[in-house]
């Protein structure tokens, strides 16, 4: 035992003595957060509009407000001919345009309908949708006031909710698959990295001829990270409950608890690597490709697994991310409990016992 | 006694089927406990691969070996519990401090630094002044004392050194040697390979090893006396010439720049006198010849040449 801390004394040593695994391990998290929550995001906010009314009257203004009013609409221009919209467009100043025809007030009250044209710059698919949607909504929550107590013949709502993230946000996605990819980079590849850096620098020589079993080595080795892993987590979750807005709706103790499976599997992943490799760049490498990318691309937290062509869905099984991604998914944000998650938890615990047999068995007591 | 260390017939192969290089090719030899053995040799020669089989880091593709009793792959634990390993390349923690590095080891080895203070202490005295520095950052000569002080921290029975003196001042190198005397003298078994053939003579007995065999096996003083050979020291105006000139000379078994002389080994029948003469037909002038005694550099010299 009293190896053992020693061990895992000098292994924080190593750490906190190298600025750049410091920054790596500690920083990683925040800046993430950071730069997903406030800069790759997909949602929109004050987008420049077009609004060309044609009808000038009470309830094209009052709809005209009712967009300006939002956060999502900033109205840039008022056009005055149907000629000026593709202008617009083309000096990339705008994303949308609203076009009110004349007699907008008049048609709503005696003809009982009236139309709305939305032009949205598809270049971008997923902007031109959302903005499009967030535009119907609007006129749709307008359409319902106005109407309000009276009975309109024949008309057809759709009445939608978001549950869930009522409003959308972004941050309900990548929260998860952020936690997903710190705890893996972290336990995976910091730890292949710091084990075979001992390989390297010729100390595991030094160590195996020693009554430590070699075992015992590795493992030391791994519980700084894991307690590194722990510090993230509360990090990742302390930033996106009070910076980001994002509730944990489901039990905490079980967010935490399947953390630690995940944290486990990967350290496993991280010893199997170690002891398969003999060089930090290889190691580096096998981590960066056997676990980061695949985390990014085939979780589900960045694409829809959904999307993809059949045999990347397959592929996307073997990726442990894609299981905590939605395990984390389920509990934080849909309030679940284990009774939902189950089969989940136990994929990736069965990976984590492969991985364990794994590098258990390719472990070598020996130099080769 | 029994031996403390016991090699038979070690081979070892190292590559793929299309390149293979045969690192030990049968090597046998015996250390008696608390004897300083020394194994000298050039690089390649072997030296490492075989101190990593012995302190069972690697397994040898045939042969067997023995530690103070224990086999090296039967019985690798209790091996791993009882030899201080030192191996070539500067292996410590070179992020962690002088004091650090020392406490891990005691820690890792089941001891502490003060229960074996008197082992240590006469080299640890040296580097103690700078106990709160990085490892990384110490020079050569401290590097080493502070690895042979992280071997020598649990006491071992059996000590290896592998090439602990290479890239070592020769002010150091004289120190690590007069420290490994000490050891000695505490009862420790040491086993040390060295590619400097002048630290042969500070050897109990030394192992001549060349291409991954042993071609001698002796006292220092008993591999030069085998020489068997009249060696002849040659110096002259232009030692260029001159060594051109021995190669030419029918009466020489060999002849081999050495220090500022040229060492010329006389064939049986052949004199000083001949080979005077014959320089000085070469028009050398008046070299100074004298009769040298041979070296340890000499016998390997030698071996090499009748073994090749």
């Amino acid at each position: 035992m009293k190896q053992f801390l020693s061990f895992v004394k000098k292994e924080f040593y190593h750490i906190f003595r190298d600025h750049r695994t410091m920054f790596i391990l500690l920083g990683m998290p925040v800046v993430q957060i950071i730069i997903f929550g406030f800069a790759l995001t997909n949602e929109v906010k004050n987008s420049r509009i077009a609004v060309l009314d044609m009808a000038k009257d009470e309830a094209s203004a009052s709809l005209i407000n009712e967009l300006e009013a939002s956060r999502y609409f900033e109205i840039e221009k008022y056009l005055l001919s149907y000629q000026e919209v593709e202008a617009e467009f083309k000096t990339g100043r705008i994303h949308m345009a609203v076009i009110l025809p004349q007699n907008f007030s008049s048609d709503l009250l005696h003809l009982n309908t009236a139309q709305v044209q939305l032009i949205a710059d598809a270049s971008d698919p997923n902007m031109a949708n959302t903005l499009t949607n967030y535009a119907s909504a609007i006129i749709m929550d307008y359409l319902e006031r106005i109407t309000d107590g009276r009975k309109l013949p024949y008309t057809i709502k759709t009445e939608y909710r978001m549950l869930y993230n009522p409003q959308m946000k972004g941050a309900y996605n990548f929260v998860p698959g952020v936690m997903a990819m710190v705890l893996m980079l972290v336990c995976t590849m910091m730890t292949a990295i710091t084990i075979v850096r001992e390989k390297e620098t010729g100390t595991m020589e030094v160590l195996l001829v020693s009554p430590v079993q070699p075992l015992k080595i590795v493992v030391a080795k791994a519980v700084p990270y894991m307690l590194l892993s722990m510090v993230n987590i509360a990090t990742i979750l302390l930033l996106s409950v009070f910076v980001l807005d994002v509730p944990i709706n489901g039990s905490l103790l079980l967010l935490v608890l399947e953390s630690i499976l995940f944290t486990l599997t990967s350290l496993a992943f991280g010893l199997f690597i170690s002891s398969v490799t003999n060089s930090q760049q290889t190691a580096m490498f096998i981590s960066l490709t056997g676990m980061f990318l695949p985390t990014i691309m085939l979780s589900g937290f960045m694409f829809p697994i959904e999307n993809m062509p059949g045999i990347l869905q397959y592929i996307s099984n073997v990726v442990p991310a894609k299981w905590y991604y939605i395990i984390v998914r389920s509990v934080m944000i849909k309030g679940t409990g284990l009774a939902t998650v189950w089969k989940e938890t136990l994929i990736l615990f069965g990976m984590l016992l492969f991985l364990l047999f794994m590098s258990i068995k390719t472990f070598k007591i020996r130099l080769a | 006694m029994k031996a403390a260390v016991i090699a038979e017939n070690l081979v070892k192969t190292y590559g793929t089927k299309k390149e293979v290089t045969q690192a030990l090719k049968g090597v046998s030899f015996e250390v008696a406990p608390g004897e300083l053995f020394g194994i000298i040799g050039p690089d390649g020669a072997g030296k490492t691969s075989l101190f990593r089989i012995l302190t069972t880091l690697l397994l040898a593709d045939s042969g067997r070996a023995e530690v103070d009793g224990f086999d090296v792959v039967k019985n690798y634990e209790d091996i791993r519990h009882r030899v201080g390993y030192m191996p070539g390349r500067f292996s410590l923690y070179q992020d962690l401090t002088v004091e650090e590095n020392l406490e891990f080891f005691a820690t890792i080895f089941n001891t502490t630094i003060e229960e074996n203070h008197d082992l240590i202490k006469d080299i640890y005295a040296h580097i103690e002044p700078f106990k709160n520095r990085r490892a990384g950052k110490l020079s050569g000569g401290m590097k080493q004392k502070l690895a042979l002080s992280c071997a020598l921290i649990h006491r071992p029975t059996v000590l290896f050194l592998d090439e602990p003196t290479t890239g070592v001042d020769a002010v150091s190198r004289k120190e690590f040697w007069e420290m490994l005397r000490m050891l000695k003298s505490q009862g420790i078994t040491i086993l040390v390979s060295t590619p400097y053939m002048d630290e042969a003579s500070r050897c109990d007995r030394v192992a001549l090893v060349q291409n991954g065999a042993i071609m001698s096996i002796n006292t220092p003083e008993g591999i030069t006396c085998n020489y068997g050979k009249a060696l002849v020291a040659v110096k002259a105006e232009n030692m260029f010439r001159l060594l051109k000139d021995l190669k030419g000379f029918s009466g020489l078994v060999d002849s081999y720049p050495f220090g500022e002389y040229h060492h010329a080994v006389l064939k049986p029948g052949t004199t000083e006198e001949a080979l005077l003469a014959y320089l000085q037909q070469q028009g050398h002038g008046q070299p100074e010849l004298k009769t040298a005694k041979p070296d340890i550099e000499d016998c390997f010299i030698a071996l090499m040449k009748t073994t090749s």
